[in-house]
């Protein structure tokens, strides 16, 4: 195949950017996404030019690092992928592709494609945990029953692979659904009740301060979810809210 | 110096207890005049700095990620092994700790692989008690399933993301941390030396991976929990930052190197697919427990398949070679990894690979599917021989137990494997080797730890299963913050150590000269491409099979492409700003230098152990004929490597190894 890339440059976060052209070919239809970007780096290298900056680790859909948004999609046009697991066999010879980071006021460009996003670690320093120190004689494992269906539910929520792209798809950049998946593996879970009521509330109150957006219930993000988390998360940790503002 | 490994005296069942119990403390009002850096927020890493600042101690902690829940460890699949014994079917913590030894072919320490056989069930509850989802039966307690090597089911998992559960567990213990202000956390920082001041570690320097700032970090000890070095091979399991720098920074400033040739090789990840091939992907362990693996009796349905005329549901059970089962009737597709991988590797030699590059074989799970499914209907109570509902229902069943892995698979190779079986082949996965450590997991550099899959301790030369994610959480939870109050104990009146001096000087000046080097160089290569090449010398002449001759012309060939790359190697832009290939040229500056003493280790050890086989090294005759050959009389010791300069001057250091609770046997999985 040979492509047409429109990719964001930009030399720092001081730097205003642009999109730039590059004309690759030969790309196998086995390759990955960023596979392809290896080539063209190596391209650019050879040549004397820079490199385009991105953000990837492990390189098969878990580590959450990757975070394109290509054709004005978070994670490209597949679903339930990660950039890392989207393979050029979804594009056709001749076909122009758009790269840029994923956009929000809360992760701001650090070079070309990489964002920061450390707004979701400060989101989990206020309240992603639950309080137990580790002493070697904690109470066994087995000696508090979880029902299948409870335990299902919080692992499908503690799945969520801390991307963003649920913040880079919705018009608001709100970050409802990250939020909510945190808020709810441990809601569901009988470990996770005592300290239920701060919890929420501090998530909520750091998630406001680091300047994400209001949710319009468009659903955009759950669309654009590489793990699937469900909209029925941020349902669960508005009723958590309601019920720790009552209390609180 | 000779090598102290520090094992407690007295029975092994009581070592762990008695040394506990007699080591010196550090009050709770002194831990806050004690700062101790952790380096890496894997399981290993990231476990330590939340329990050394519960503890009360000032932890800063590193990694290269964006933030540490990034860590390799979230790329663990199938689970972690801990001796609770919930099936009733005979587990003990002696029965882990047996297996552990046996599986690791007799090369580990008994006294560190027994000890983690008794905290294992400790970290089961731990888990459980900050959250972290694992699976559970319909009565509400955990679920368990059984991985290669042993015959009890003894490993917890959250469907095929266990390491990323339990690393996410992990990191909330950290998060609280950090909002208490007891952990500082640096992500996007890369350490890049060890500072050594009175010959104690005391700190290290990091550079800022987004504004390339060089910074000096001081502390009364340096705990290093910065993962395996399987990326030596260019393609690995590993994620592509992994790296040996860390390590290999600490080795150079006094840390004996051990065992650098004990590799695992995994046999179940996806096969290469071409030359753009960036990384491998693993297909989890725990899929032999359902899967069989196979590939055509016949050479004309080998040659059929790659050419495409015949599918391989298409080829009847008799002319398929379940080979695993064939040859290892007692533990069939449940063989340990090493026995494995060298057997899909000598059928594929044979010329039965099924894939167009002759290096797959068959993963199948087809009678898994008509097991569950006629189970399945059965409980029902619904018709047993409607082969489309069985099938329908079996599919159901398997999807639960592997559905992210088996969609994993589809979007890589764009085929789909409840229809048709997967192809796998073996690729590098995990290093037992590391850097080495006595019983308080303190490297040969005082007040220097190493942690994890950083150092050698508990695997001997070969690993089981779900083991790496129990050996990282119990240093880290439960042994590290213990042994480390030994050494901090001297340090209460110490005060703060200072960065102002000539050590910290010296260590910064050396690391800028380096990273200057690399930009000015302006040579006519990449890294990568030095990476590739150094990648195909490992694979082809000291990957699964190893002779005297491979590994002789490996170890000068990687001199010379060490030579070739401090000429040659480019690396663009500048040392002031967010530089990839920069930091890349870093670490495979010491891959090229680690890649020489791993061949050179390998050629020393003239046995067949685990991971590591020589060909020279093999049963004649009997039933064993063709299997990997031990040699204990003059082997059974951990080779820790002293660095002297060149790869080529590293003087070996023989701890020997004392098997006094159980019986050296050659391995028999038959
Ligand atoms: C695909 C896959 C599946 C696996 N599945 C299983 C399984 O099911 N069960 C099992 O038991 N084991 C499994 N393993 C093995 C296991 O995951 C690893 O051995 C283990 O997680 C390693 O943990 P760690 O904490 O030692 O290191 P890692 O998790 O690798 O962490 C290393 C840390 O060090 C940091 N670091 C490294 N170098 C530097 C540096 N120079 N400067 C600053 N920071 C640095 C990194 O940022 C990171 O935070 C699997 C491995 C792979 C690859
Ligand atoms: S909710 Fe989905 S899109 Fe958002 S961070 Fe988690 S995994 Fe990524
Ligand atoms: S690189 Fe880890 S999820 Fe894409």
């Amino acid at each position: 195949m040979n492509l047409t890339l429109k990719i964001w440059r930009q030399k720092n976060a001081n730097d205003k950017g642009k999109m730039v052209d590059y004309k690759i070919s030969d790309v196998s239809p086995d390759m990955s996404f960023l596979e392809m970007l290896d080539v063209l780096n190596e391209q650019l290298i050879n040549s004397g030019d820079e490199p385009v900056a991105f953000d990837h680790d492990c390189r098969e859909g878990i580590c959450g690092m990757c975070s394109l948004y290509i054709n004005g999609e978070a994670h490209g046009p597949d679903r339930g992928v990660t950039t890392c697991q989207l393979h050029m066999r979804m594009f056709k010879d001749g076909d122009t592709i758009y790269i840029e980071p994923f956009r929000a006021k809360a992760f701001p460009v650090i070079k070309d494609l990489v964002v920061d996003r450390s707004a979701f670690d400060r989101i989990q320093h206020a309240g992603g945990f639950i309080s137990v120190n580790t002493s070697g004689n904690t109470i066994d494992a087995n000696a508090i029953p979880v029902n299948k269906q409870d335990a299902d539910t919080a692992f499908e929520a503690a799945t969520c692979i801390g991307c963003g792209a649920c913040v880079a798809s919705c018009k608001n950049s709100s970050a409802m659904l990250f939020v909510g998946a945190k808020v709810s593996q441990f809601a569901l879970l009988p470990q996770g009740q005592v300290e239920a009521t701060d919890r929420v509330l501090n998530m909520v109150k750091q998630m406001d301060e680091e300047g994400f957006g209001n949710c319009t219930n468009t659903g955009a993000c759950e669309v654009e979810c590489p793990k699937g988390i469900s909209l029925e998360n941020i349902a669960r940790m508005n009723r958590e809210y309601l019920k720790a503002s009552f209390k609180g | 110096m000779a090598l102290d490994s520090k094992i407690p005296q007295g029975p092994l069942a009581d070592k762990w207890t008695k040394h506990k119990n007699t080591i010196d403390l550090v009050n709770p009002a002194n831990k806050r005049l004690i700062d101790v850096i952790v380096v890496g927020t894997g399981l290993a890493g990231g476990s330590a700095a939340a329990t050394l600042a519960e503890l009360g101690y000032n932890v800063k902690a590193f990694c290269f990620q964006d933030s540490p829940r990034r860590a390799h460890s979230i790329a663990a699949q199938g689970g972690i092994n801990a001796a609770k014994n919930y099936q009733g079917d005979g587990d003990s913590t002696y029965r882990l700790f047996y297996d552990t030894v046996k599986g690791g072919d007799y090369r580990s320490r008994e006294a560190n692989v027994y000890r983690l056989a008794e905290v294992s069930a400790n970290i089961i509850d731990q888990c459980v008690a900050q959250g972290v989802p694992f699976a559970r039966e319909y009565g509400g307690l955990l679920d368990n399933r059984s991985f290669g090597g042993v015959l009890v089911s003894r490993t917890f998992y959250a469907a095929g993301q266990t390491g990323q559960q339990l690393l996410l567990g992990a990191y909330s213990a950290m998060n609280r941390q950090i909002g208490r202000g007891k952990i500082k956390m640096y992500n996007r920082h890369e350490m890049l030396d060890v500072v050594k001041v009175d010959g104690k570690a005391r700190g290290i320097i990091t550079r800022n991976l987004i504004t390339g700032e060089i910074e000096r970090h001081s502390a009364h000890a340096v705990v290093l929990g910065t993962g395996g070095y399987g990326n030596v091979f260019f393609l690995s399991t590993n994620a592509m930052g992994s790296n040996v720098t860390a390590a290999w920074k600490a080795h150079k400033r006094g840390a004996y190197f051990a065992n650098p040739c004990y590799t695992q090789i995994h046999p179940t990840c996806i096969p290469v697919s071409g030359d753009h091939q960036s990384k491998l992907t693993l297909m989890s362990e725990s899929l032999r427990n359902d899967g069989r693996i196979w590939v055509p009796k016949h050479k004309k349905d080998v040659e059929a398949i790659r050419a495409k005329s015949l599918r391989p549901t298409e080829i009847a059970e008799e002319d398929r070679d379940y080979y695993l089962e064939r040859r290892y009737p007692a533990f069939g597709n449940l063989v340990p990894r090493d026995v494995a991988s060298r057997a899909a590797k000598e059928r594929c030699d044979a010329g039965y690979g099924v894939n167009a590059t002759g290096e797959a074989v068959y993963l199948d799970f087809a009678s898994a599917i008509q097991r569950y499914g006629k189970e399945q209907a059965y409980i029902k109570g619904m018709d047993v021989n409607d082969a489309a509902l069985v099938k329908k229902l079996g599919q159901e069943v398997v999807k639960t137990k592997y559905g992210n892995l088996f969609q994993m698979y589809y979007k890589i190779v764009d085929e789909d494997p409840y229809e048709t079986p997967m192809m796998i082949y073996p690729a590098v996965h995990y290093t037992m080797g590391g850097v080495w450590v006595d019983y308080n997991l303190m490297t040969t550099v005082p007040g220097l730890y190493c942690i994890g899959e950083a150092n050698f301790s508990d695997h001997g030369a070969n690993r089981l299963g779900a083991s790496a994610l129990m050996q990282g959480l119990a240093d880290g939870y439960f042994v590290l913050p213990y042994t480390i109050g030994d050494y901090l104990s001297d340090d209460i009146r110490t005060g703060p150590i200072s960065t102002d001096t000539k050590e910290f000087e010296e260590a910064e000046k050396s690391v800028k000269e380096k990273l200057d080097f690399f930009i000015n160089n302006k040579g006519k290569h990449s890294v990568d491409y030095f990476h590739k090449r150094l990648g195909k010398i490992m694979w082809n002449k000291v990957g699964m099979s190893r002779n005297v001759k491979g590994l002789t012309e490996a170890i000068s060939e990687i001199k010379a492409l060490r030579e070739q790359f401090w000429k040659e190697v480019s690396v663009p832009g500048t040392n002031e700003e967010l530089n990839e290939e920069l930091a890349k040229a870093g670490r495979v500056a010491d891959f090229l230098e680690l890649g020489e003493l791993f061949a050179k280790d390998a050629l020393v050890r003239e046995e067949s152990c685990g991971g590591h086989f020589r060909e020279d090294s093999v049963e004649l005759e009997g039933e064993q004929k063709g299997e990997a050959l031990r040699n204990d009389e003059d082997f059974a010791y951990v080779a820790a490597w002293e660095y002297k300069g060149e790869p080529s001057d590293a003087v070996l250091h023989k701890e020997e190894l004392e098997f006094k609770d159980i019986e050296l046997k050659q391995r028999s999985y038959k």
